[in-house]
């Protein structure tokens, strides 16, 4: 029992931390900071600049160019990035489909579309959602019919995260409809300029643009761009799904949400002392704290664990949401009657106006509504419990 | 980064966990509580002989020299089975400010006896107006020549009825509830003015109020440095915190297991209750209850070991806040998910519920300890 990082994990999280304190471009991190709206090349700028480190492929293998760090090295990098106010890495084409392809794809597919995942040549979306088909994804009506050297696909996929940035975008579409609804799934990747391709944006609560419909009328995809078998798409997205364990508990960026919280508390008053020496709020905030205490411990025990993390990974995800989610209302909360003033155009990067109260306050209830897609995401909560249920407790 | 306990370790858990499976059932344990000391010599010399009595003692002392983890293991273990037995009042309480402020003398008499299993313990630290604050300390301690005179009222001082010495915690100066001016006394019960009012607890265990009535003690009675008990007191309560963790997070784990089988087996509706996605998502909230709670007891069981008291106290107060809203949350939700089962003191569920809130009312509360983290922050 120790739970002490190693000489060489500390001298890594020191190298990780100046590496970042000096190549984070400041107007990016300015960006995420404040809570300011990212745009593509902010997010490009910074993965050229891991690329050009070495860094951008923390979970991928050395022979694809990755750095084949050990969980616990993965996790010290996503926490001292999250912590610096780094973007986080645009997950869909470096964490989702490089190691779907790298297991599964073919001698082309990896030598084509690795390299230019690695480079940020292509931006990648994930085509899973569909409008029919949320938490039952495997219900998913997108067709794919085999028409020579080619399939069509006709359909509609939802909720595309940066749909409009992306170059491409991996689906899992139905190539037969005669089987068990599982086992008629294949993996497509798919050009987004190819015609018959349309993205609409969905604007969330917070009038952002960052989800799409994409709609696939009639289009053409060469065959070659099926990722192993057809109709073995649902196993390989579950393989997916198990990969990504690290990221989701976040500690390091609610770390960083925190002490922003504590912050603004001690800034703002109530009865004309600061709030965070208000016992009912301070109360709430070490709640909060406590809990993201236990999570980073946690997520430590399920990084260490020498078996494979299997479902109790889900534990991460409900608990990180939560801490993720309890910040942004507490934040909300903290600014008072400043979290009514609504002006999107304030959360532009090159935005220099006169703030509507306290600049802090300017993003908190817009982040608050943000955030409430946390919980719902990544396979909602309610199906992060429904796994736990079955595969952990046996019910 | 290890969170694997060596061979040893798992050896004294297994070891405990057999014990405690084959001779302390909720029968057996039943019967120990409705005996009139209200726990087993016989166990409590088992307990001697599998050595769990020094585990956190130095050898020199009588010990085996383990480490706050060991403790934290055993803990877990006497959790798991609500064992009664006075281990937490005499090896984790009384033992740990013997061991932290008592002389070479004191704890080569004192120590070694307990560690035989021959000395029972008990820490008279709480008073009827002082809820968790340490230094609110009324009973007083007044200088008698080359001893001292006690006068004073302890309360819920857990197995003080049966305890042969007594911890206590006087005022040698200052006001009621000011840091300096505190001292230790080492008392024997069986002096002459003190009076014990022995009674149940409600989760299964023994506690006294005791009264002082000009007990006189001689100037060795004294543990560590008169006036200045204050910082030893809170090292060794925050010891006992992360042990009482430990312990949470035992009890914990087996109503859990309880609970999940009770779901598996119990049919209403033509299928088992746990089919039902209503039930099972609180379950999943128990288990996730019980990992957040494990992870921080870990952590304490650690960090109470910390030179920086700051460190110490935040870590050791973030537990116990934890384990106090998970244990709470853990018991009320297998009463629930037992249905009619769950309120029959027939069944072994609401044993542990009963403990998981008693746990939270010891050493302070969910309240007292969010207080005490801010502030150690």
């Amino acid at each position: 029992m120790d739970l002490n990082y190693t000489k060489e994990e500390q001298a890594f999280r020191d190298e990780v931390r100046k590496f970042v304190h000096e190549n984070l471009p400041k107007d990016i991190a300015d960006k995420v900071l404040h809570h300011k709206r990212l745009v593509k090349d902010d997010w490009v700028r910074w993965q050229k600049i891991l690329h050009k480190k070495g860094w951008v492929a923390p979970n991928w293998p050395k022979e694809y160019g990755g750095c084949a760090w050990t969980p616990i090295q993965q996790n010290i990098f996503e926490e001292e990035c999250g912590y610096a106010g780094a973007p986080r890495v645009m997950p869909f084409g470096l964490v989702m489909v490089a190691p779907v392809i790298q297991h599964f794809g073919s001698k082309w597919q990896k030598e084509y579309y690795l390299p230019r995942i690695l480079s940020s040549e292509d931006w990648w979306a994930q085509g899973y959602s569909e409008p029919g088909s949320g938490s039952d994804l495997a219900s998913l009506k997108t067709k794919a019919v085999r028409q020579g050297d080619h399939y069509i696909v006709d359909g509609q996929k939802t909720w595309t995260t940066l749909g409009q940035y992306a170059d491409m975008i991996f689906c899992l579409v139905r190539t037969d409809s005669t089987v068990k609804k599982q086992e008629g799934i294949s993996f497509l990747l798919i050009d987004m300029k190819s015609p018959g391709i349309t993205v609409r944006p969905i604007i969330t609560l917070d009038e952002e643009h960052e989800v799409n419909e994409v709609f696939f009328d009639n289009v053409k995809v060469p065959a070659e761009n099926l990722v192993g078998e057809e109709g073995k798409g649902w196993t390989y997205a579950k393989f997916l799904l198990g990969h990504e364990r690290t990221g989701i508990a976040r500690v390091g960026e609610s770390k960083r949400e925190l002490e922003q919280l504590k912050a603004i508390a001690s800034k703002e008053l109530r009865n004309g002392k600061p709030l965070i020496e208000d016992p009912r709020f301070r109360d709430r905030i070490t709640a909060v704290e406590v809990e993201l205490m236990a999570l980073e411990i946690t997520l430590l025990r399920v990084l260490s664990s020498r078996t494979k993390p299997g479902p109790e990974a889900s534990i991460l995800k409900i608990k990180g949401t939560d801490v993720q989610q309890a910040l942004t209302e507490l934040t909300m909360e903290a600014v008072g009657p400043y979290a009514l003033p609504f002006r999107p155009e304030a959360r532009a990067g090159d935005w220099h106006g006169e703030s509507v109260g306290p600049e802090y306050a300017a993003s908190a209830a817009a982040v608050y509504f943000n955030y409430r897609k946390t919980s719902i995401y990544g396979g909602s909560n309610e199906i992060q419990r429904n796994i736990i249920s079955q595969m952990v407790l046996g019910l | 980064m290890d969170f694997i306990f060596s061979d040893e370790q798992q050896q004294l858990r297994d070891s405990l966990q057999k014990f405690i499976g084959k001779e302390y059932g909720f029968e057996a344990r039943k019967a120990i509580i409705a005996s009139e000391q209200g726990f087993s010599d016989k166990v409590w010399a088992q307990f001697a002989e599998m050595g769990i009595l020094g585990v956190a003692f130095d050898e020199a002392h009588g010990g085996f020299g383990g480490s706050s983890v060991d403790t934290m293991l055993v803990m877990t273990e006497l959790g798991r089975g609500i064992v009664v037995e006075p281990y937490f009042s005499t090896v984790v309480l009384g033992g740990s400010l013997i061991d932290l402020a008592g002389s070479e003398a004191q704890k080569q008499a004192v120590l070694s006896e307990v560690v035989e299993g021959k000395l029972l313990l008990a820490a008279a630290l709480g008073e009827p107006n002082s809820r968790y604050e340490l230094n609110c300390v009324q009973t007083t301690a007044k200088r008698d020549g080359a001893g001292y005179v006690l006068n004073g009222h302890k309360a819920v001082v857990l197995h003080g009825e049966s305890a042969d010495k007594l911890v206590v915690s006087a005022r040698t100066a200052g006001a009621a509830r000011e840091a300096k001016g505190i001292s230790l006394f080492l008392v024997d019960k069986a002096s002459a003015g003190v009076a014990v009012q022995g009674y149940r607890t409600i989760d299964g265990m023994r506690a006294a109020e005791i009264k002082f009535s000009n007990v006189k003690v001689g100037a060795d009675a004294a543990l560590g440095e008169i006036d200045n008990a204050l910082p030893v007191l809170e090292r060794g309560a925050d010891f006992a915190v992360s042990a009482l963790c430990a312990e949470a997070v035992g009890a914990m784990e087996a109503l859990n297991a309880a609970t999940y089988e009770y779901l598996k087996t119990r049919q209403q509706f033509g299928r088992p209750i746990g089919s039902f996605q209503a039930l099972q998502h609180r379950a999943v909230d128990m288990m996730i209850h019980c990992e957040q709670s494990r992870s921080l007891a870990l952590l304490a069981s650690i960090k109470v070991q910390s030179e920086d008291p700051n460190e110490r106290k935040r870590t050791v107060s973030a537990a116990k806040i934890q384990i106090g809203r998970s244990g709470r949350a853990i018991g009320e939700e297998a009463i629930q998910l037992h249905g009619g089962m769950g309120v029959s003191n027939e069944l072994a569920a609401g044993h542990y519920a009963k403990r998981l809130a008693m746990i939270n009312a010891t050493l302070g509360d969910v309240e007292h300890h969010s207080e005490r983290f801010a502030s150690a922050a």
